[in-house]
């Protein structure tokens, strides 16, 4: 079977239960890990689940060598997440009592926890190599991820948990949101926003320690980064795929690069803010600057030299081929000479309106002003036509 | 006792450890000096990003050259951190993003592109592997050559020292050349861009370059101590510098106080303190300097005498 068939087969979950409960598992990581992070996006806190996530690290550690203490194997998941959740929350309130006692920001916070959990944690590694029963605990597959090998048990757990983490962000939502969103009135309407806040970051917590064992923890940051600024939940899900797909290539890089191909897709083709929306819209202006300063030039009589303006006329059936007004062209130049003298009388009239302070060289007056506003202006276009007359 | 501390400084001390420290102490300073002026700009994790960023660098000129030597490594990875420096700022306009989220979106996707370009490329028989870029290889830095502290006078011993240990000094000189001679401005500039603009500063250039010396720093000292000892430093000794003294000048010379005792402690507790609980065992030496550097902060965040924000100043 080739790699593609593979696959397809992985991506419909029928390339054996295991993949498909880690394609489970790791979809509804993605999507708990998607909408928690969009929150803590909005809230601007984004690099906050950075520390938390190199935080677990001493916790699997010590989680592992007092597991091996009571004589068990060490390699108990639900023991080291339990250990890198505990962990990761005093990492989590250390960043918290820094920025909150001392007068350093949160920013150095976050470095400073996360550089030192994480240099702490491999010290503990290093200890966990020399112990006896340490010698292959496989821990270091924590910081990448790995699917490989993986046990049903691992699975289900990673699953049911993902699962939980969902429910809990949709039962948080509307608190969530309103934080998010506007913390000052949530506050108003009675809600705790540091409990809120705390929440978010629980579910960040919770998130980061599912995915340890998929994504790993230098990488699950991505996770909780990368589809609020892009897409949703089906990166997670087509990466662990991919992944399975190719058993020898780790986990995390392959989900954290999918769902950097999600937010590039969105980053070009978003309708509002994407790049290529933008390209669009500045080429739609820059036609209707050169169609409105082609018609100028003809109402005045004078050449057109442009390449692109000829061409926009030509199109749009306002000139002849040898750059002679039609009639169509005649009808819209005066409409347009017309709504340039208004503007510009409109502009002597009233310098302080705010209207006219608007006004971008392009939209007809009519949209602006009322007919009587017109009137006047014409009005006083013709008093200043024939006082000029007379003085000639 | 001090027949212990004789035997524990000589030929062996010499050989095993004195190039490590020198090493580790180099790397701290030239990484701590930078943090200075990022913690101040709230650029902190700048270099967070940038040592994450290294790795696909380094990945990159080994795939190109084919070759682990040092020159087209640092030019890689030189050019990754420049790189995802313009990516950030791309990102940030391009989504109008905050620079928070914009820099976890570069570095951890150009983290996992290098990761990825690692495993499936053959680099497995070069010693590239992300354990050694995340953890360095502090304590294989020994000097073979030496037979006591008399060789430190040997020129045929001395040119036997590991490579690193020249590379990281002449980067140091470079780094603290450039805070030097720019002192003034990287000061007014980050105290007050907008003034140190209209005196005519060029703070955008400036901005830049102190980028730039972030990244020689990152890439030095990554080659001989990993990325752990390199966010740490860039981090936590400037911040726990930040609350000894309101004076920048006081605050880089605690700063670089702090590295060295971070980086010389770390060392000795790596390499000798498993001995002192009967362990034969070394423990991770530039996860301990990083923890050194962690408690310090701790101490400093509980008794630094300018910890609080001006404004609630701790009754004196």
């Amino acid at each position: 079977m080739g790699f593609g068939d593979y696959f397809i087969s992985a991506l419909f979950l029928q390339a054996g239960y295991n993949s498909a409960l880690v394609a489970i598992g790791a979809g509804l990581l993605g999507l708990s890990a998607g909408s928690a992070g969009a929150f803590i996006f909005l809230r601007k806190r984004a690099l906050v689940s950075d520390a938390i996530s190199h935080a677990t690290l001493p916790g699997v550690g010590l989680a592992f060598i007092v597991m091996v203490a009571f004589g068990s194997d060490g390699r108990w998941l639900p023991g080291l997440i339990l250990g890198s959740a505990i962990s990761s929350a005093i990492g989590l309130l250390m960043v918290e009592w820094i920025t909150r006692k001392t007068r350093l920001t949160e920013d150095a916070a976050i470095g400073a926890v996360l550089s030192v959990f994480f240099g702490f944690g491999i010290v503990l590694l290093t200890v966990i190599q020399t112990m006896s029963s340490g010698r292959q605990a496989g821990l270091e597959n924590f910081l990448l991820g790995s699917t490989a090998g993986m046990l049903i048990s691992e699975a289900t757990t990673i699953a049911v948990a993902g699962a939980m983490a969902a429910g809990f962000v949709f039962l948080l939502r509307r608190p969530m949101t309103l934080v998010a969103f506007d913390p000052e009135y949530a506050a108003t309407t009675g809600v705790n926003v540091r409990n809120i806040d705390l929440a978010m970051m629980g579910l960040a917590l919770i998130v980061t320690v599912i995915g340890l064992k998929i994504v790993g923890l230098i990488l699950i940051v991505a996770l909780l980064i990368i589809p609020p600024v892009a897409a949703r939940f089906l990166s997670g899900y087509v990466g662990a795929v991919l992944s399975a797909a190719h058993a020898a290539l780790p986990t995390g890089p392959i989900i954290v690069l999918v769902a950097f191909g999600f937010f590039m897709i969105s980053a070009l083709f978003s309708p509002l803010r994407g790049g290529l929306a933008s390209a669009l819209r500045h080429q739609r202006f820059q036609r209707r600057v050169h169609r409105r300063q082609g018609l100028l030039s003809l109402a005045r009589r004078e050449p057109i030299y442009d390449g692109l303006t000829i061409r926009i006329l030509r199109r749009a059936g306002m000139i002849r081929a040898d750059g002679v007004a039609t009639a169509r062209g005649r009808i819209a130049a005066e409409k347009a000479a017309r709504d340039e003298a208004r503007w510009a009388m409109a502009r002597r009239m009233l310098p302080d309106d705010s209207t006219i302070e608007r006004y971008d060289g392009l939209t007809p007056i009519e949209r602006m002003m009322t007919p009587d506003q017109i009137a006047e202006i014409d009005r006083m276009i013709q008093n200043a036509q024939t006082t000029q007359g007379a003085k000639a | 006792m001090i027949d212990n501390l004789i035997t524990a400084l000589g030929a062996e001390f010499v050989q095993l450890s004195l190039t490590p420290i020198v090493i580790g102490t180099l790397a701290a300073i030239a990484c701590a000096l930078p943090g200075n002026f990022l913690l101040l700009r709230r650029q902190a994790l700048i270099g967070d990003a940038i040592s994450h960023v290294v790795l696909p660098g380094i990945v990159a000129a080994f795939l190109v050259t084919g070759t682990i030597t040092a020159v087209p490594m640092m030019l890689g990875a030189g050019a990754a951190a420049i790189i995802a420096v313009v990516m950030i700022e791309i990102v940030k306009r391009l989504g109008r993003v905050e620079p928070g989220a914009a820099m976890g979106l570069v570095f951890t996707t150009l983290f996992a592109a290098g990761v990825l370009f690692l495993e499936i490329t053959d680099t497995s028989s070069v010693h590239i592997d992300v354990q050694h870029a995340l953890l360095g290889n502090l304590e294989s830095l020994i000097w073979f050559d030496a037979e006591g502290w008399g060789s430190l006078l040997d020129p045929a011993a001395l040119a036997t020292l590991p490579p690193q240990l020249p590379r990281l000094a002449i980067v140091l000189v470079g780094i603290g050349l450039f805070i030097f001679l720019f002192w003034k401005e990287l000061k007014i500039s980050t105290f007050d861009a907008a003034f140190a603009g209209a005196i005519g500063i060029r703070t955008r250039a400036l901005g830049f370059a102190l980028v730039v010396a972030t990244a020689v720093a990152a890439v030095a000292a990554f080659d001989a101590v990993g990325s752990i000892i390199v966010i740490a430093m860039f981090v936590c000794p400037p911040a726990s510098a930040r609350l000894m003294t309101n004076q920048l000048v006081r605050q880089v010379g605690w700063s670089v106080v702090f590295a060295t005792i971070s980086a010389i402690l770390g060392y000795v507790l790596a390499g000798y303190g498993p001995g002192w609980f009967g362990s034969p065992y070394a423990v991770s030496a530039a996860g301990m300097i990083a923890t050194v550097s962690g408690v310090i902060l701790i101490l400093t965040c509980l008794f630094g005498p300018q910890r609080k924000r001006t404004g609630q100043q701790a009754e004196a």
